[in-house]
C-alpha cells in the first residue's frame, strides 16, 4: 500500500504562499492501494465507453421490491460495460495512423506516392485511379460492407466493380444524364437518379424497377435498418420510399426551393437538407415541418456531413466556410475556411473528415474529439490530395477500410487515408467478408427486424422510454385515497426563488384567461396581494421623497 | 514520418477450404446505431413467430370417457401414469408413454354415481371417492380391469375431495360431512380421525395435504372457508373466509408456505397460510367460476381449468394470464394439471375428453441445435406480452360491470359518511373474515 499522491494545481493560483508553497485543491487523504485505484479508473473508462448514460440512484426509492430489482438492473449493466472492456483484449485490428516524427515534419505534406511506398503492398493496391474522362463527372457509392463500389457518370455511364480485386460487376451506358447512385441494402442492388426517374438495378445491371414516384432527385440517401430510400427533388420535395414493399412512405415538401446537399445522420436516421438561403434542415418522415431549422451559412450550402454517432455536423457553404456543429445542443463548434467553395464534404468512422473543394481534397483529423468537452480549434490539415487540375464532384470513405473515393470530372481515385477506417467489424453487424450464404441470411434477418419509419426521431433513444404522462396520470386514477393537493402550497412551492419568478408565474396563470377554477381564484387573489403591496410600497417612498418629487417613486419591479 | 495504413487477410476471415469463417464482435456502442429501436423490434417479431408456431393442442388421450372427466390423478411415482374418474362412476387409468390413441391401461366402475375424486397412494394403489358415500382402493398396476377394489370406506354422506400424504401411508378425506377425515392405510378397519373447525358444518369442497409442510393440510368449503389444519396437534390452525366458494386448493410445491384457491368469482387467489388476512395476488382472467387450480411442479406456473370452457396458464407473479387454451369441442373444464416434467398439460372436461397439451405453446421436442437453442433462448428473453383474449366479449362485458360497480361505489361515498374511510385494496377485499 502506498500514499496517494496529492493532487496539485499546476498553474501556481492566487493563493499561492511567500515561501513557494502551493494550495492543494483536493487533497486525497484516503489510502487507496493502487491496484484498487487502477481498478476504479478502469471501470470508469468502461462506463464511459461502453455504459449507456448514468445509472439510477436506487437509494431514493422507498418500494422495496422496485429498488431490488432496479439494483439488480443496475448491477448488469454495469458489469455488461465491464465485460465489454475485458473483451477489448479480443479485437483484432488496430487502426491505422500517421504521425510526424519530429517537429519539422508535417503530415499534410505527405504525399500519396509518401505513403504508398510506406505500407505493405497489399495495401498501396489501394490507391488506383481510374481514368474515365469521357462520360464525368462521376458520383459514386460503396455498399455497407465496402466492397463494392458503384459508378455513375452525370453522362449515363454507371458501373460496379469489386475494388479490391478490380473486377468489373456490371457495366452499362444509360445514355441519360445521371444525377445520383446509391446502393441499397446489399450489393444486388443499386438505384439511379436519371434524368426524370429513379430506377433500381441488380447486380448484373438489369432494370428492375422504375420508380415513376420519384421524379428528377437530385439527392438520394438509403437508410439501411428501415428499407427506406429518402430522396430529394428539384422540386424541393423530400420523399421517403419503401424499398422492401415499393410503397411511397411519406412525401414532404421542403419549402424551400431546388435541395443544394443532403447528408443522413446515421445515428438516427434523420435527414439534414441543405438550402441555397444557408439554412440546413432536419427531417423525419413523421413530420411535415423540419424537426430543426439551422442556419449555417450565409449563401448556399454546398455540403453536409454527419458523424456516426450522430454528435457532430460539418456544413460547407458557398461563403468558403466549413463549420462543425455540435448538433445535440445545436450550436456552432469552430469554423474554418476553405479556399474555394466546398463542394463535397464527408466523415470517416474514426472522425477524419475530407473535404474536397475545386481540385483539392484536405483532410481534417479531431475536429472534433468524442469525450473531450470543449474541441480545440485545428490549425492544420491532416493531409490533402489533389491539385492536378481533376475538379472534385465527390468524396465518401469505403466503410471499414482506410481508404477514401473521389469521384471527379476525369474519372475516379482511391487514396488511402491512415487512420480513417474503424479497424474492428461487428460480423453481426456488418461483414465486410460475408459469404454468399451469409449475405442471405443477413437480408432475411434485415427484413423480418426492419424498423418501423415512426421509430425515427430525433432522439433514436426514445423507444425505451416510459411514458411519464400517462403513467402519472394512471397512478392517480388508481390511488383515489391520495391526498388533494393543497392549491395554495402548489402555488407557493412553484414560486420558489425571487419576487420576480412569482410575478413570472402569476402572470402566466392569469394569461388562461378562459380557464377560471378554484386555482385561478387564488392565483387571483395572490396577484391582487401582490399589487396592493406594491402600491403601498411606492406611496410610502412617495411620501419619503416630498410632495415635489414623489412622482418620481418608482413603481416596484 | 509513422505511417501504417488498415491491412486486413481475406483468408484470414474465410481461410479456403473452410465452410466456417471468422464472426470477430465489436461492442463499440458506436457501429450498433438504433439498439432500442432494433431491439423492440426483434421483440416484436420474436412474438410473431412464437404466435405463428403456437400449436399447443397434442392430442387426447384414447376414446375418453362416455361422461364428463370431473376428476384426475396423477401418479407421484410415475411420469407417465394418470388416473381419470367420470360422472358416471368409471374410473380409468392412462399411460402417457405409447400412442395416445392406445394410452388406456385400466378401467372399472367404482361408484354408482359421479366420481368426485381420485388421489394415488405411496405404493401406487388407487383411492376414488364419490357421491354415493364410499371410497374405494384399486390396484390398477397388478389387478385386470373391472376387478373389485381392494377395501371400501363408507362414510356418512357423500366425499368430494381425497389428498394423500407426502410420506405417511395415511389420506386425507372430505365433503358432505364437515370436517376432514384422516384415513390410516395400514389399519383399514380404525375409524378416522377427524379434523374440523370448531362448530363448522358445510360441506368441504376441496382439501389438499402439502407436500412441503407434510403434516398442514388446506381446505376449503361452501361455507366460502379456507380452513388450514396440523396433523400434529390435530387442530385446525387458521380460517378465513372469502365473498365466495372455492373450488380447489393446491399448494406450492416449492414454497410450501403458499397455495392457491380456485374461486367461484372467477378469480384465483394466492395466499401465503402465515398470513391469511390479505391475498398474495389475485390472478384474473376468467370468465367463469375457476374450477381446478394447480401449480406446476417448478412451483413458478399454474394452470387453471374453468367453467368458461378455456384452460389458462399464469405466472405465479403476475395478475394476468400468460396464455389461453380452447377447442371448439371442448366443453366446460373440470380439472386440469401439469405432467410431472412441467412441460405438459391435461385437462379434463364435461365433453368426456382428456386432452394434452404443451405448456408452452410454440415449444416443440426434439433435438435442436446450438444455434436454434441459442436464438430461442434469446427471443424468449426479449418476449414480455400479454395474450389477446379470446373469451373477449364476455371479458369486455365483465370490465363493464366492475367499472359500473365501482362507479357505483364511488358516488356512494361521495355522498355518505363512507368517504371518511379508507379504501379497501383489492387483495383485502376478498376477506370477509379471519377466525384464529
Amino acid at each position: 500500500m502506498e500514499v496517494d499522491d496529492l493532487e496539485v494545481t499546476e498553474r501556481p493560483s492566487a493563493k499561492a504562499h511567500d515561501n513557494g508553497a502551493v494550495t492543494i485543491k483536493r487533497a486525497r487523504t484516503q489510502l487507496i492501494p493502487k491496484h484498487e485505484r487502477e481498478r476504479i479508473k478502469r471501470n470508469k473508462q468502461a462506463h464511459r465507453d461502453y455504459g449507456r448514460g448514468n445509472g439510477i440512484d436506487v437509494k431514493t426509492i422507498k418500494d422495496k421490491k422496485l429498488r431490488r430489482n432496479l439494483k439488480g438492473l443496475e448491477q448488469k449493466y454495469k458489469q455488461a460495460a465491464e465485460s465489454a472492456k475485458d473483451a477489448e483484449i479480443l479485437l483484432e485490428n488496430t487502426s491505422g495512423f500517421l504521425e510526424a516524427e519530429d517537429e519539422l515534419e508535417r503530415t499534410w505534406r505527405v504525399t500519396q506516392n509518401e505513403i504508398e511506398s510506406n505500407v505493405s503492398l497489399e495495401v498501396s493496391k489501394k490507391r488506383f485511379d481510374l481514368k474515365l474522362d469521357q462520360l464525368g463527372p462521376y458520383q459514386f457509392d460503396y455498399d455497407r460492407t465496402g466492397r463494392m463500389l458503384l459508378l455513375g457518370g452525370a453522362r449515363g455511364h454507371v458501373a460496379t466493380m469489386d475494388w479490391r480485386q478490380g473486377k468489373l460487376g456490371c457495366e452499362i451506358n444509360l445514355q441519360e444524364k445521371v444525377r445520383a447512385v446509391k446502393y441499397l441494402h446489399n450489393t444486388n442492388y443499386f438505384s439511379v437518379s436519371q434524368k426524370n426517374q429513379v430506377y433500381i438495378y441488380d447486380s448484373h445491371g438489369v432494370e428492375l424497377h422504375c420508380l415513376r414516384s420519384l421524379q428528377e432527385v437530385s439527392h438520394m440517401d438509403f437508410l439501411p435498418y428501415h428499407y427506406l430510400l429518402a430522396t430529394l427533388g428539384l422540386t424541393g420535395w423530400l420523399k421517403y420510399t419503401d424499398v422492401s414493399t415499393g410503397k411511397l412512405v411519406s412525401e414532404i415538401r421542403t419549402g424551400l426551393g431546388q435541395p443544394v446537399s443532403m447528408a443522413l445522420n446515421p445515428w438516427n436516421a434523420i435527414v439534414h437538407a441543405g438550402h441555397n438561403n444557408g439554412t440546413v434542415t432536419l427531417w423525419s418522415p413523421n413530420s411535415t415541418e423540419p424537426l430543426v431549422k439551422l442556419l449555417c451559412h450565409k449563401g448556399p450550402v454546398k455540403s453536409v456531413a454527419v458523424d456516426r454517432e450522430g454528435r457532430y455536423m460539418v456544413s460547407c457553404g458557398n461563403d468558403r466556410k466549413m463549420a462543425v456543429w455540435d448538433i445535440r445542443m445545436f450550436r456552432e463548434v469552430n469554423s474554418y475556411f476553405t479556399r474555394a467553395p466546398a463542394s463535397s464534404v464527408s466523415i470517416s468512422d474514426r472522425g477524419v473528415t475530407a473535404v474536397g473543394w475545386s481540385t483539392s481534397v484536405t483532410l481534417w483529423k479531431d475536429l472534433f474529439v468524442k469525450h473531450r468537452k470543449d474541441q480545440i480549434k485545428v490549425d492544420s490539415p491532416y493531409m490533402t490530395w489533389g491539385g492536378e487540375g481533376k475538379s472534385v464532384e465527390q468524396v465518401k470513405y469505403c466503410p471499414y477500410e482506410d481508404v477514401l473515393g473521389i469521384g471527379h470530372d476525369e474519372g475516379f481515385s482511391s487514396i488511402i487515408v491512415p487512420g480513417a477506417g474503424e479497424a474492428n467489424f461487428d460480423a453481426m453487424e456488418v461483414n465486410p467478408y460475408e459469404t454468399v450464404k451469409q449475405r442471405r441470411e443477413t437480408e432475411v434477418k434485415g427484413l423480418l427486424n426492419k424498423l418501423q419509419p415512426e421509430m425515427i426521431a430525433l432522439d433514436p433513444n426514445f423507444i425505451g422510454n416510459l411514458d411519464l404522462r400517462s403513467d402519472q396520470q394512471r397512478r392517480e386514477a388508481r390511488d383515489l385515497d391520495a391526498k388533494p393537493v393543497d392549491i395554495e402550497t402548489d402555488i407557493k412551492n412553484r414560486m420558489r426563488g425571487k419576487n420576480s419568478a412569482l410575478r413570472k408565474y402569476l402572470r402566466k396563470q392569469r394569461a388562461k384567461n378562459n380557464i377560471i377554477d378554484e386555482k385561478r381564484l387564488k392565483v387571483d387573489e395572490l396577484w391582487k396581494q401582490q399589487q396592493e403591496q406594491n402600491q403601498e410600497r411606492r406611496q410610502e417612498k412617495a411620501a419619503e421623497f416630498g410632495p415635489a418629487l414623489g412622482r418620481f417613486a418608482r413603481k416596484e419591479q | 514520418m509513422k505511417i501504417k495504413a488498415l491491412s486486413r487477410s481475406v483468408e484470414a476471415y474465410q481461410p479456403a477450404g473452410s465452410k466456417n469463417s471468422k464472426m470477430p464482435k465489436n461492442l463499440d456502442p458506436a457501429i450498433h446505431p438504433f439498439e432500442r429501436a432494433r431491439e423492440y423490434t426483434k421483440a416484436l417479431t420474436a412474438v410473431k413467430m412464437q404466435r405463428m408456431f403456437a400449436q399447443p393442442f397434442l392430442a387426447q388421450l384414447g376414446e375418453g370417457h362416455v361422461d364428463g372427466v370431473y376428476s384426475m390423478a396423477k401418479d407421484p411415482n410415475s411420469l407417465e401414469r394418470l388416473a381419470s374418474g367420470s360422472g358416471d362412476g368409471v374410473v380409468k387409468t392412462w399411460d402417457l408413454s405409447n400412442s395416445y390413441d392406445k394410452a388406456e391401461r385400466w378401467h372399472t366402475t367404482a361408484h354408482e354415481n359421479i366420481v368426485k375424486s381420485v388421489c394415488w397412494t405411496r405404493d401406487q394403489k388407487l383411492l376414488t371417492c364419490g357421491t354415493d358415500r364410499k371410497i374405494q382402493l384399486y390396484d390398477p398396476y397388478n389387478t385386470p380391469s373391472e376387478s373389485a377394489p381392494l377395501s371400501t370406506w363408507l362414510g356418512s354422506a357423500s366425499w368430494n375431495s381425497l389428498s394423500h400424504h407426502r410420506s405417511r401411508n395415511s389420506f386425507a378425506a372430505a365433503g358432505g360431512s364437515g370436517g376432514v377425515s384422516i384415513y390410516d392405510l395400514e389399519r383399514h378397519t380404525a375409524a378416522p380421525e377427524i379434523l374440523s373447525w370448531p362448530n363448522a358444518t358445510d360441506t368441504i369442497n376441496a382439501v389438499a395435504f402439502n407436500q412441503v409442510e407434510t403434516s398442514i393440510l388446506g381446505s376449503c368449503g361452501s361455507d366460502r372457508s379456507i380452513v388450514f389444519y396440523d396433523l400434529r396437534t390435530s387442530t385446525a390452525i387458521a380460517k378465513t373466509v372469502l365473498t365466495f366458494a372455492c373450488n380447489a386448493i393446491s399448494f406450492n410445491p416449492m414454497e410450501g408456505m403458499n397455495c392457491a384457491v380456485a374461486s367461484e368469482d372467477h378469480s384465483v387467489y394466492l395466499f401465503d397460510m402465515r398470513k391469511v388476512d390479505r391475498a398474495l395476488n389475485i390472478l384474473k382472467d376468467h370468465v367463469a367460476a375457476v374450477m381446478d387450480v394447480e401449480f406446476s411442479p417448478t412451483g413458478q406456473e399454474l394452470v387453471t381449468a374453468s367453467y368458461d370452457r378455456t384452460i389458462r396458464l399464469w405466472n405465479r407473479d403476475q395478475g394476468h394470464s400468460r396464455d389461453i387454451y380452447h377447442t371448439k369441442r371442448m366443453q366446460r373444464c373440470y380439472s386440469a394439471m401439469w405432467t410431472p416434467d412441467s412441460k405438459y398439460i391435461l385437462s379434463g372436461s364435461d365433453d368426456g375428453n382428456i386432452r394434452l397439451w404443451r405448456a408452452n405453446a410454440s415449444a416443440r421436442e426434439g433435438i435442436k441445435s446450438a444455434r436454434q437453442r441459442q436464438s430461442e433462448e434469446y427471443n424468449n428473453a426479449l418476449v414480455e406480452r400479454h395474450i389477446p383474449k379470446v373469451v373477449k366479449k364476455a371479458g369486455e362485458i365483465k370490465t363493464e360491470e366492475l367499472q359500473a360497480l365501482k362507479r357505483r361505489e364511488e358516488n356512494e361515498r361521495r355522498h355518505t359518511k363512507k368517504q371518511f374511510d379508507r379504501r379497501r385494496s383489492e387483495r383485502d377485499k376478498v376477506i370477509l373474515a379471519k377466525e384464529k
